[in-house]
């Protein structure tokens, strides 16, 4: 893969070539050197052409191999469980297959662990192990390029598996509706939400044994985000607290898409991840330097 | 060999008694010691797990919520929160309610749960911390340039993960008490059955892991190609018998699916004819020789060449 | 004379059809410090693994202590202690505990092990960072603790394998400073180097490897007595033109070298030689009069540099 594959650029500048079209959005031009003086240089496609060439050249295969994790999922959970489900009723109230129920849940779920694991492990250990900002950050390079470099290419990630996701949900017909196309773009935003969450989060790790507790606050939410059954089985008070967590609003919201249960209060759960992509994004820039410039 | 053949024979040179011993006061094992190498000879495999065990303390408060948490969110979400969809669809305690609905989705899913969490641990006992051994933090080398022997390394380190395996297992399975998962009085036979499959797969794993000597990402395949497929149709979230028939081979190889089976007999006296039952130890025992075996092998010819 | 505690004949390893060790043949006598030299790559590590019986010989006979590697590592090495190039020192552990589950090890008790350690660190000089973490140390630190590591068994036979590589300078001297102090202490040593300056200080016999083969053996001194002159005059004209000057000093000294960078002249007087040269009328960039050293020795039986 290379950075060919990305969409067209907005506009060519400098000799940019493709990959400055996500930067670019996040970047007023007078932000440099006047709100984030030394925290950014405006070059973040240099970090992600860095990691596309890795990718290219190294581990492509890794990389699409990560396409077969959910898919595994939807075929255990969604075919073999499925049989012993039936049909579900959504919050909503259609009636839908177990798979068709389950698959949407598994894509929110996919955009969710790929998006948290790229903007902490992966960054906790090129900080720590692979001393790779190091060498980043004696160039011109400042902190936040590294930062939203690895969170684009962390979209640009999920955003692969996500369409291979889809194309298999086409195959079995568990996209209801022609609004599944929205459910592409929804991933993104949530995987951008947790990515620029996750990253200051990592900004208060030093150990392995830290980094796992991360792990204890994804388990709970993949269990009971009313991915493998609807809200309704728990009391009230605990369908409370699990609406107040992010990843509930990912899953009613692609499975609202996929399902065609389209209405105004999917606007809601997009709110919820506007909001936690702003706050995120705020948290990370001022935890930057305690992320990178230790 | 006993130490004694090995002392009594000296190839040639030296005669190992006439020990000079250094001028100055440097304090010395006592005078009753054994003679040098005798009890590593014996006991190696024990100092090897003391090692292990002594690494895992540091992560005791992680193991801690790994053995507390992952039975209580597991059986909750999937026992009871799962189990409502389910008995509801199939109607369970019915006569024609098939073998999940005989017993409710709880009884049915928690010794899967249990066998599961065993693999779990087991695979991350055995892959990282092996190949970090030999490689990250070589403390394989330092262990083999002191009196160890490579095959003393490989049982070591297969004590010590069976400990921890024994104690999570326990630990599950007075959660599954709690739940009212364990019908059955022989249930507590679960937690030995879960600890054997946790092994049985683990050495395999740690037989791969220690003839890793770079890291091109080779563990990443085995989790998404052989641990994810396992975990997912081994009879665990449902019966094999939903899979296609010509897919009923991924159970027959998969040492979960025999551990699963096993521990159902165990837990609520799941009907099956006594020669599977005897097939589910057999294979088990088998995979866990071989593995051990392999394991042994593979550590002896990277360490002594 | 004491019976050797360590004798090595016709020695081989192969790997496949390359032979890393090619028939060596020596005996090593007890309290003696002994060492290996040669550039990198000529099997003196595989010889030191084979040694600390954690490699297992193709070919000829190895016994250490009276025992035969093959059958008896085990009672070999608890009696052995290893300094390895590359510090494997346990990183998940600090500095303390790394000697203490080492003696662990051997089998050793906690009641032997905890005076021990702190007898060790005291030895290393690493006492204020018993709990400090491993990666925290220098490199010369993380050095002296491999070497205090390799004590807490009370080894007779200490087997280091380029113990001062890619430390500096001062680093260097408190190394061999704890050295000679183990040396003072009856324990045999055994030491691989492609350092001329340690090998002269350290070693009271030493052999010549070069691809796997024993090239001389005997004192620092005797080699150098035996493969070089007395002192050496070394001159520079310039890269372009060495090769040239050396063909018309040909005569001067006993023997001639030409380097990429200089030209050597082996003479029993260096000042004399250099009068020599100036008068044949060259006037070198630079030059210098200094002793003979194993340097030498190893460029003349081999033809090639030690450290390249």
């Amino acid at each position: 893969m290379t950075e060919r594959s990305w969409p067209a650029p907005s506009r060519a500048e400098q000799g940019a070539t493709a990959e400055s079209i996500d930067t670019d959005a996040v970047r007023p031009r007078v932000q440099r050197g006047i709100l984030l003086p030394s925290l950014y240089a405006g070059n973040a496609r240099a970090v992600m052409h860095r990691g596309w060439l890795v990718v290219a050249k190294t581990n492509w295969l890794i990389v699409l191999s990560g396409l077969f994790e959910p898919i595994l999922y939807l075929l255990a959970m969604g075919i073999g469980l499925g049989s012993l489900v039936g049909t579900v009723t959504t919050s909503t109230g259609a009636e839908v297959p177990y798979a068709a129920f389950i698959a949407p849940a598994l894509l929110a779920v996919a955009a969710m662990n790929g998006a948290v694991y790229d903007s902490t492990w992966n960054v906790f250990f090129k900080m720590n192990y692979g001393k790779l900002y190091q060498g980043m950050l004696a160039t011109s390079l400042g902190p936040l390029d590294v930062a939203l470099g690895e969170i684009m290419l962390a979209l640009a990630r999920g955003l692969l598996y996500a369409g291979g996701f889809m194309l298999v949900m086409q195959a079995f017909g568990l996209n209801l509706s022609l609004w599944a196309l929205l459910a592409l773009p929804a991933v993104v935003l949530i995987a951008f939400a947790f990515a620029s969450f996750g990253m200051a989060i990592t900004s208060y790790m030093k150990t392995f044994q830290q980094m796992d507790w991360i792990n204890f606050i994804m388990l709970p939410m993949f269990l009971f985000s009313a991915t493998f059954y609807p809200l309704s089985v728990y009391p009230v008070a605990i369908q409370w607290l699990i609406q107040a967590m992010p990843l509930w609003h990912g899953v009613e919201l692609v499975r609202g898409l996929t399902t065609g249960a389209v209405g105004p209060h999917l606007w809601w759960h997009v709110l919820y991840y506007v909001v936690m992509v702003l706050v995120g994004l705020t948290f990370t820039t001022r935890r930057l330097r305690a992320l990178f410039l230790r | 060999m006993s130490s004694d053949d090995a002392m009594s024979t000296p190839a040639s040179g030296a005669p190992p008694a006439d020990r000079d011993v250094p001028a100055t006061e440097r304090s010395s094992p006592s005078q009753s010691a054994p003679p040098p190498g005798a009890l590593p000879r014996r006991f190696g495999s024990w100092y090897v797990a003391e090692h292990w065990f002594r690494t895992m303390r540091a992560y005791l408060q992680t193991m801690l919520m790994t053995g507390i948490g992952t039975p209580l969110l597991y059986l909750y979400a999937l026992g009871v929160g799962l189990a409502t969809l389910v008995d509801q669809n199939i109607g369970a305690g019915s006569a024609d309610a098939g073998a999940v609905g005989a017993v409710g989705y709880l009884v049915f899913v928690a010794p899967a749960l249990l066998c599961s969490s065993a693999v779990t641990t087991a695979v991350d006992e055995l892959t990282y911390p092996v190949i970090a051994g030999f490689k990250w933090n070589p403390f394989f080398i330092g262990m083999h340039a002191a009196p160890l022997q490579p095959r003393q390394i490989a049982d070591g380190i297969v004590i010590a993960v069976s400990g921890r395996l024994l104690a999570q297992s326990t630990l599950y399975y007075l959660f599954m008490l709690l739940f009212g998962a364990v019908p059955s009085g022989l249930g507590f036979l679960a937690i030995v059955i879960a600890t054997l499959t946790g092994l049985s797969f683990g050495v395999l794993v740690m037989a791969y892991s220690a003839t890793i000597e770079q890291d091109k990402g080779q563990m990443n395949y085995v989790m998404r190609f052989v641990v994810l497929p396992m975990t997912l149709f081994s009879g665990t979230f449902f019966p094999l018998e939903t899979l296609p028939v010509g897919l009923h081979w991924l159970g027959w190889i998969s040492p979960l699916w025999h551990g699963t089976e096993l521990a159902r007999v165990a837990s609520y006296g799941y009907q099956e004819p006594l020669w599977l039952t005897v097939a589910h130890v057999a294979y088990l025992l088998v995979l866990l020789a071989a593995g051990v075996a392999l394991a042994r092998r593979i550590t002896t010819r990277r360490l002594t060449r | 004379m004491p019976a050797p505690v360590i004798t090595a004949v016709d020695l081989v390893k192969k790997y496949k059809d390359f032979a890393a060790v090619d028939g060596l043949s020596f005996e090593v006598a007890p309290g003696e410090s002994f060492g290996l030299l040669g550039p990198n790559g000529a099997g003196k590590s595989t010889t030191m693994r084979m040694v600390g019986a954690v490699s297992t010989r193709t070919g000829g006979g190895l016994g250490i202590l009276g025992l035969d590697p093959n059958t008896h590592g085990p009672e070999i090495r608890s009696q052995l202690g290893v300094v390895p190039q590359a510090d494997n020192l346990d990183a998940e552990l600090r500095v303390r505990d790394n000697l203490i589950v080492y003696g662990r090890y051997f089998g050793l008790p906690y009641s032997y092990l905890r005076p021990k350690a702190d007898e060790l660190l005291a030895f290393a000089q690493l006492e204020d960072k018993a709990k400090s973490r491993v990666d925290d140390l220098s490199g010369g630190m993380k050095r002296r603790l491999t070497i205090a590591r390799a004590l807490v068994n009370n080894p007779r036979i200490m087997l280091l394998d380029e113990p001062t590589t890619g430390l500096d300078p001062q680093a260097r001297h408190v190394l061999w400073d704890r050295l000679f102090r183990l040396k003072e202490q009856g324990t045999t040593l055994v030491l691989t180097t492609h350092y001329m300056d340690e090998a002269e200080q350290l070693c009271d016999r030493l052999i010549v490897v070069d691809k796997g083969r024993i090239m001389a053996e005997g004192t620092p001194a005797s080699l150098i007595r035996e493969h070089s002159s007395r002192e050496v005059l070394e001159v520079r004209f310039g890269s372009a033109r060495n090769a040239e000057a050396a063909e018309a000093l040909k005569g001067v000294g006993d023997r001639i070298e030409v380097l990429p960078d200089r030209v050597l002249v082996y003479a029993h007087s260096g000042e004399a030689a250099l009068a020599r040269v100036t008068e044949l009328g060259f006037e070198p960039m630079t030059s210098l009069v200094r002793r003979s050293s194993l340097e030498d020795v190893f460029l003349r039986l081999t033809g090639r540099s030690l450290i390249d």
